[in-house]
Order: C-alpha cells, then structure tokens, then sequence
C-alpha cells in the first residue's frame, strides 16, 4: 500500500552518501538501495517521512521532513498551532493516541 | 550471576514490595517495588539482582492486551524502565533494547523463550517503540542515560545493543556510539524475527526491515477508531433528536423519535463505513486518499441502506439530499483519521488531503445547516 503520489519531501545528495547503507536497515518501507557504495532512492512514493533515514545518515546526505502522517494530529496543530503532533509521549497530561 | 527462583508460593513474593539493587534494574531510588506477576525471580547480576522475566503471557497479560486494543486502559499500561533477565544471561548475552509500554514489553518477552539475554527498557512514559521514536522520547538521549543509569558497562563485557528498528526515528545510532562506546545494531521490525537476526550474525533480510499492513493488522486499529467515534455519537443523537422533536408547542418525543430514526442509523452507518470498512477495505481502491475511499464507502452505505432497507428511507426531499450529502463526507473525515493509525502515511500527504478535505466539510456541513433549517421552516409551515 502506498500513500499519495509525488508529495514525498525526502531526498538523497548522493555527493555526500559514503554508502554506508544504514539507510536501507532503518528505513521501514525499503526506500533505499545500495550499488556501487553508494545508496539511491528506489520508490519514493513508498516513504512516510518517519525520518529515520535521516537521523541515522552521519554525513547528512538524506534529508526530507519528518512528521506524523495523522489527519488528527494536523487537526490539532491548526487549531492550536505548533507542529503536528500525536502527544504519544504524554509529555502533557492530554490523553495519548497510539 | 545466578537465578534466584522466588520462594514458592509465587503469591508468598510476588504482589509484596521487596528491596531490590539500587543501581540495576527497577529500583533507582532504593525504594521497595512490588515484583510483578510476570516475573520469575529475581537475577544476581554485578550490580545487583534485577527482575528476572518469564516469556509466557498470563491470561491476565491476554485480557489486557484486549484492553489497549479497545480501550484508554493503554494510556496507564507500563513496566518500569530499567535492566531485566530472561533466561540466564551473562556477560556476552545480547542487550534488547524496548519501551516502558507493557504490550510492547509482552511481545518482546513472549517471542524469546529458551534466550539468555538481558531487556533494557526506556523510558518511553508508557508508549510504544515506534510512536515513541516518532517523539523523540524512546530516543538517543534516553539511551545513553539508561545505558549509564544501569551501568551496562559492568553488567556486559561486549559493546553492542538491539534496537528494534521501528526505534531508528528516535535513535542516532553514531551518537549513542560517540556517547557510550556501545554500538547500535537495528534488529528486525517484529520481536519474532529476533532469533534468527542473531543466528545470521545480527543480519535481517529485507522481509524483516519492511513493515506490513496486513488486514488482520488493520482490524485490530479498528475498535480504538469506533471508540472515540462512537463517544461523540450520543451527542450528534441529541442534536437529531432536538432537530427533529423541535416544535413551535415545544420539543414532542414521538416526533423526535421517528422523525429522527433514519438519521440516527444512518449515523452509526457512517461510523461503521468511515472507522471499520474503510480501513478494512483500503488496498482495494484504486486511488490513493483515505478521504475520498471513506466517501466512496459511505455513498455506498447511503445507496444500500436507502434502496434495501425502509427504516432508512425519508420521504422528504430536503432530508434526503441531507443524507446523501452529510453521511458520506461524516465517513470521508472518519477514514481521515485512519491516517493515524497506518503504517505508510506521511505528514506532506496528510497535509495535502486536510487542504482538500477541511473546506469541504466545513461547505458539507453548512449546506445541511441550511437545508435542515429549510426543511424546519417547511415542516412547521404546513401542519
């Protein structure tokens, strides 16, 4: 199953990779590949822009915005502003959702 | 290090606050802390005896793991954060790393029976590993303090730690190395691939990293979507109820109640529709946005429920251009909120469905505001 088509913020400089491939083991959605040390994207479509590549990628060559893909989260932030988020960490005493 | 078996009978310990090492496992402070069903004993380690973990579920585990599939019992369900043995582990047995979550923690425990290895859990305040990395909270920080808090260094002689790899958004793996010398090693999304991650030389095929979405996967979520739907439903049956019941002589039962009986089935339709099939049928569709195969499903429900079943049916124009239009957008914002609960959506999509969707539904409901005030001043016009 995938999510909606070319709206993906994820990209790779492939200048910076050093093809260490943790991406492909982080990745939950087998976005990366590996060939000739160096790693590529292969379905961009299939990302949820968890951001996992992204932290884990010591030369910083992925970089793509990391946020909840939850309607409700969204919901909640443009009525009360701030960035998207689920408040699955109960770092407020609002009820937790996941 | 040894297993030290609680005394029988388990009820002798287990429930009753014993003192357990300070530094290790679940008593940071010093305090008494009550064993746990779940645990066998306790397990001498260097630094003290920590809890050792059984790898069965109870049938009191099974019930309230239906309770955090059902119900908010799962906002209050967590273990204590700290070191933990299964098995007989030693100083080369591996270090699992999971959250505070207890469900979490269950099915990490329940798929390594027969493994000796040691259970570091973080402090996730009661939330699962992969909503927990998602906030940062099971996270490089965390790590790093409880690697230190439980002195891993002495308890293991290697430098390695399993990260479930749904922890990869809330772990920098070369931090947690530059901070404490442990190495990082992402093992599989499920907690049943663990054993033959370790027995390939902590390898995971590419079946292991990606995560499914299956359809028994996705019923599951369902009831945590009626829920909350289903809590919101009484009010949207009193406004009905008032709409309908609504006379210039005062509010009339019998009116209320017939009148409104079509709305309020088709109300719970449009839950079933938006919250139940729709996240059933998902791959079904061939297009993409949860808003528009929530619509697609509650028109269908509409159409079905008006052509087969006469306790649907309203003779009355403006109210069944009311339910044509209300019912299945109320299915389209519930499917919405699904989006929450996949394992595939992202933020930017989400984001370019609400710009669609929201003024949609804000024109969907003041159309119908209109058409109900409409059908009122009708209504009363011709007794």
């Amino acid at each position: 199953m995938k999510y909606l088509a070319d709206v993906v913020t994820l990209s790779l400089d492939s200048g910076k990779c050093v093809g260490c491939g943790l991406c492909t083991e982080v990745c939950p959605h087998g976005v990366f590949a590996v060939a000739d040390k160096k790693a590529f994207i292969t379905d961009k479509d299939a990302c949820m822009e968890c951001g996992a590549c992204m932290l884990n990628c010591a030369p910083g060559a992925i970089t793509v915005h990391k946020g909840v893909g939850c309607a409700a989260a969204i919901i909640k932030s443009l009525i009360y502003g701030g960035e998207p988020s689920c408040d699955c960490a109960g770092d407020n005493d609002t009820k937790s959702c996941c | 290090m040894k297993l030290k078996l609680i005394e029988k009978p388990p009820a002798g310990n287990i429930g009753k606050p014993v003192q357990l090492c300070a530094c290790g496992s679940i008593a940071s402070s010093g305090r008494p802390v009550v064993i746990p069903k779940w645990a066998i004993g306790t397990y001498e380690t260097v630094i003290g005896p920590v809890l050792s973990v059984s790898t069965a579920l109870s049938r009191l585990d099974i019930w309230e793991h239906f309770k955090c599939r059902t119900t908010s019992f799962r906002n209050h369900y967590t273990v204590q954060p700290g070191l933990y043995a299964v098995g007989s582990p030693d100083n080369n047995s591996d270090v699992l790393v999971s959250a505070n979550y207890k469900y979490s923690f269950d099915c990490l425990r329940s798929e390594i029976s027969g493994m000796n290895v040691w259970l570091l859990v973080l402090d996730t305040k009661g939330i699962n590993v992969w909503c927990a990395a998602g906030k940062g909270t099971f996270g490089t920080a965390e790590l790093i303090r409880r690697i230190g808090s439980v002195k891993l260094n002495s308890v293991i002689a290697h430098k390695r730690v399993i990260v479930p790899q749904l922890g990869a958004p809330g772990i920098c793996a070369y931090q947690v190395t530059k901070a404490t010398g442990f190495r990082v090693l992402f093992g599989p999304i499920a907690a049943k691939d663990l054993r033959s991650y370790i027995d390939a030389g902590y390898k995971a095929s590419m079946a292991m990293r990606t995560m499914p979405f299956t359809c028994t996967d996705r019923l599951v979520l369902t009831p945590m979507e009626i829920n909350p739907a289903m809590k919101k439903y009484p009010w949207f049956a009193l406004v009905v109820l008032v709409f309908f019941g609504l006379h210039p002589s005062g509010i009339l039962f019998k009116e209320a109640v017939l009148g409104g009986m079509p709305f309020l089935l088709m109300g719970l339709l449009a839950v079933m529709s938006g919250a139940l099939l729709t996240p059933l049928l998902l791959p079904l569709f061939p297009f993409r946005s949860f808003a528009l195969k929530g619509w697609i499903t509650g028109l269908a429900m509409v159409a079905a429920a008006t052509f087969f079943i006469p306790g649907f049916r309203t003779p009355d124009t403006l109210l069944s251009a009311v339910t044509w239009l209300f019912f299945p957008a109320a299915s389209s914002y519930l499917a919405l909120q699904f989006t929450g609960s996949t394992t595939f959506t992202g933020m930017t999509g989400v984001n370019k469905e609400l710009r669609i969707s929201i003024p949609l539904s804000m024109t969907v409901c003041a159309v119908t505001v209109v058409l109900l005030a409409l059908y009122k001043i009708n209504h009363w016009g011709s007794p």
